[in-house]
């Protein structure tokens, strides 16, 4: 047991190395959280602005069909896109965990490099490839068309008309519920990656190989020791990827055109455009529980 | 006729320009407990892993019973393997672990879980199926590794230095166990090690390995008391080294100047050839010191160090300007003076066969 003066002592030491933190947190953290619960109770003013009067329409809004809908699509969109990462993120990393040590670093400086630019200039660039005159469909309409009307003449199989028809008009990307969804998973790739990648290259290889001197062929060695073993990296990533794809507003607003938008562009739009505060504020607050209770899920089950 | 259980013909490795395994070819017996021994990086592991599957030769065919392995994966293999680190795996209880080569095998439940409480029964950890790896000792460890081996029945049990992380007191222990275990279960044992004494102890015989290849194959009696060169007699045991110029050879013996100022007329199994260069090899415990010159061979000297251990009396005795010899003599009588105090003349003598010719440069 240490003796009271100095337990004291330790514990002023404590409290003055914490303040900062404490202080920052308390301020631009806890603080604007209990002023958004606050106003999510609170009712629009006739020009904007709060009433203070206690109420839980904006909660009640919330529950109409048009915004349940909306949040709906998110969940499946950030599900998507989490599903999406792990499927090309944890072979990735697999390869890039299983490289010799010096290529590692390497192809983790690789992975991170275009992340040296701009996320909105990267998420424009999508545009690009995506709409109507994008990269995609300049080749869709040139030369896969060329190439699809004369092997229609040449040979005499029916579907192939039919196909090269279909490849006059442009297709419908841009505006998409899946133009969101690439440029989600082209976002997020990196934390869904990483977190994989250093489950991995912890992995100890000789429990691999125990699995197969016990019969397990690859897929059941990977299925009941690589994946049980890396799990953490797996849930991390699918988080990681998880939460900010929930919350997405740039990439909806720019690649999902008028059509296509996230519960992120509601939020925005109820407090830049509609200015109705408290029901940003409500929806901000539905999500935040939604992520909370969602992470808190997953961890537990990821856990034995 | 006894059966083989494993063969390897003429086989070769190499890991980029490193050579591990060199034009090996090897029969081990049915039933056996053989030992492949050398000095780390030897290709003793290497040897290992071709067999279980996790290497394929680059050269040369391995063969497990009447069967050729080819580019058989190791899960497709009748082998099982203890790992040196044991490799448990540490998501899974003692009786998953024990099972997971049962289950990959379908063996229905009922039956799984009969053979991993008699496994574990086997290696003396009865009823820890519920335990988790982290929760076990070093030993314990080494029990459930082995016991995940040995569920499967496989034909031959492959062991990687199992017993390299265990402390003195228990390596013995599980020396022992292991041998009895392998005798009773009747399963071939092949048991890699870089300590001698252990593959001395528990083998049935013994693979020298030095440079990716093998120098001797024998039992480990033979191993010890005729080594087939320099390198199998300094790495196993204690030896004298004496090197000395043929001065003449025939019918068994031959007669070799040791540093000019020794002759000795020794037997030898191959006749070399006039001023050859050989070693002569004798273990030091074979030697023994005399006042006067005893009868049958032997060498003058002046005792340089006495060393008493307990047990034994170690002597270093100079034999030439260049040359000293190490002897170490049981302490049999309970006397406490030393016989021969530093600086005494003395006679060191020895049985005709102690004494080995090593020829060759190895």
């Amino acid at each position: 047991m240490a003796t009271r003066p100095e337990s004291r002592r330790e514990r002023v030491r404590m409290a003055v190395l914490l303040s900062p933190s404490a202080f920052w947190l308390t301020v631009f953290f806890l603080a604007p959280l209990v002023l958004v619960f606050a106003i999510s109770f609170g009712q629009r003013g006739t020009y904007g602005g709060v009433e203070w009067i206690l109420s839980l329409q904006s909660y009640r809004r919330f529950l109409d069909s048009l915004y349940l809908r909306i949040f709906a699509r998110t969940i499946a969109i950030a599900l998507a896109t989490t599903v999406i990462c792990l499927l090309i993120g944890y072979p990735l990393a697999y390869f890039m965990a299983t490289r010799p040590p010096r290529w590692r670093n390497v192809l983790v400086l690789l992975l991170m490099v275009p992340f040296w630019t701009n996320f909105l200039i990267r998420t424009y660039a999508w545009l690009f490839i995506l709409r109507d005159q994008g990269l995609i469909n300049m080749l869709w309409t040139g030369p896969v068309h060329q190439v699809l009307v004369r092997a229609a003449r040449a040979l005499p199989f029916a579907g192939l008309g039919a196909f090269a028809d279909a490849t006059i008009a442009p297709l419908q990307l841009f505006g998409t519920d899946g133009a969101i969804i690439v440029g989600l998973v082209y976002g997020w790739l990196p934390d869904m990656v990483l977190p994989c990648y250093a489950s991995i290259e912890r992995l100890d290889f000789s429990l691999v190989e125990a699995g197969q001197d016990l019969y397990a062929n690859r897929l059941q060695s990977f299925l009941r020791v690589i994946v049980p073993l890396t799990l953490p990296g797996i849930v991390a990533g699918s988080v990681l990827v998880f939460i900010p794809s929930l919350g997405a507003y740039v990439t909806p607003d720019l690649l999902g055109g008028a059509k296509s938008i996230m519960i992120g562009n509601v939020i925005y739009s109820q407090f830049m455009s509609a200015r109705d505060y408290p029901f940003g504020s409500a929806v901000s607050f539905v999500l935040m529980t939604v992520m909370l209770v969602g992470t808190l899920i997953y961890f537990r089950s990821g856990r034995d | 006729m006894t059966k083989t259980a494993v063969q390897l013909r003429g086989v070769s490795k190499h890991f980029g320009s490193v050579t591990a395994v060199k034009d090996v070819s090897l029969t081990i017996r049915d039933g056996e407990f053989f030992s492949l021994l050398g000095p780390s990086g030897c290709g003793k592991t290497t040897t290992l892993r071709l067999i279980a599957g996790f290497e394929l030769p680059d050269k040369g065919e391995v063969f497990i019973g009447d069967e050729l392995q080819g580019e058989k994966p190791p899960y497709k293999r009748p082998v099982n393997t203890v790992f040196q680190n044991y490799a448990l795996f540490p998501h899974m209880r003692v009786g998953e672990n024990v099972a997971f080569g049962l289950q990959m095998r379908n063996v229905p439940k009922d039956e799984t879980r009969r053979r991993v409480s008699e496994a574990l029964e086997m290696v003396q950890l009865p009823g820890m199926e519920s335990r988790k790896p982290d929760q076990l000792s070093g030993g314990q460890q080494q029990r459930v590794a082995l016991a995940r081996a040995l569920v499967n029945e496989p034909k031959v049990l492959l062991l990687d230095e199992p017993l390299g992380a265990l402390d003195m007191k228990l390596r013995k222990a599980m020396q022992l166990e292991l041998k009895n275990l392998q005798e009773r279960v009747g399963i071939t044992f092949i048991y890699v090690t870089h300590d001698q004494e252990e593959a001395l102890t528990m083998s049935d015989r013994i693979a020298v390995m030095k440079g990716g290849r093998i120098h001797q194959v024998d039992e480990p009696q033979r191993v010890y008391e005729r080594p087939m060169n320099r390198f199998v007699a300094d790495f196993i045991g204690d030896t004298n080294f004496l090197v000395g110029v043929v001065k003449a050879a025939g019918r068994g013996t031959a007669t070799v100047t040791v540093d000019g100022e020794l002759t000795l007329r020794l037997p030898v199994e191959r006749i070399p050839g006039p001023s050859e260069e050989v070693t002569i090899a004798i273990r030091p415990e074979k030697i023994s010191l005399h006042g006067e010159p005893p009868q049958g061979p032997g060498v003058p000297g002046i005792v340089e160090e006495v060393i008493y251990v307990g047990t034994e009396t170690h002597y270093i005795v100079r034999v030439t300007q260049k040359t000293t010899m190490f002897i170490r003599e049981q302490n049999v009588n309970p006397h406490t003076d030393v016989t021969f105090p530093q600086g005494t003349r003395v006679h060191l003598g020895w049985q005709p066969e102690a004494a080995r010719v090593l020829t060759g440069k190895e």
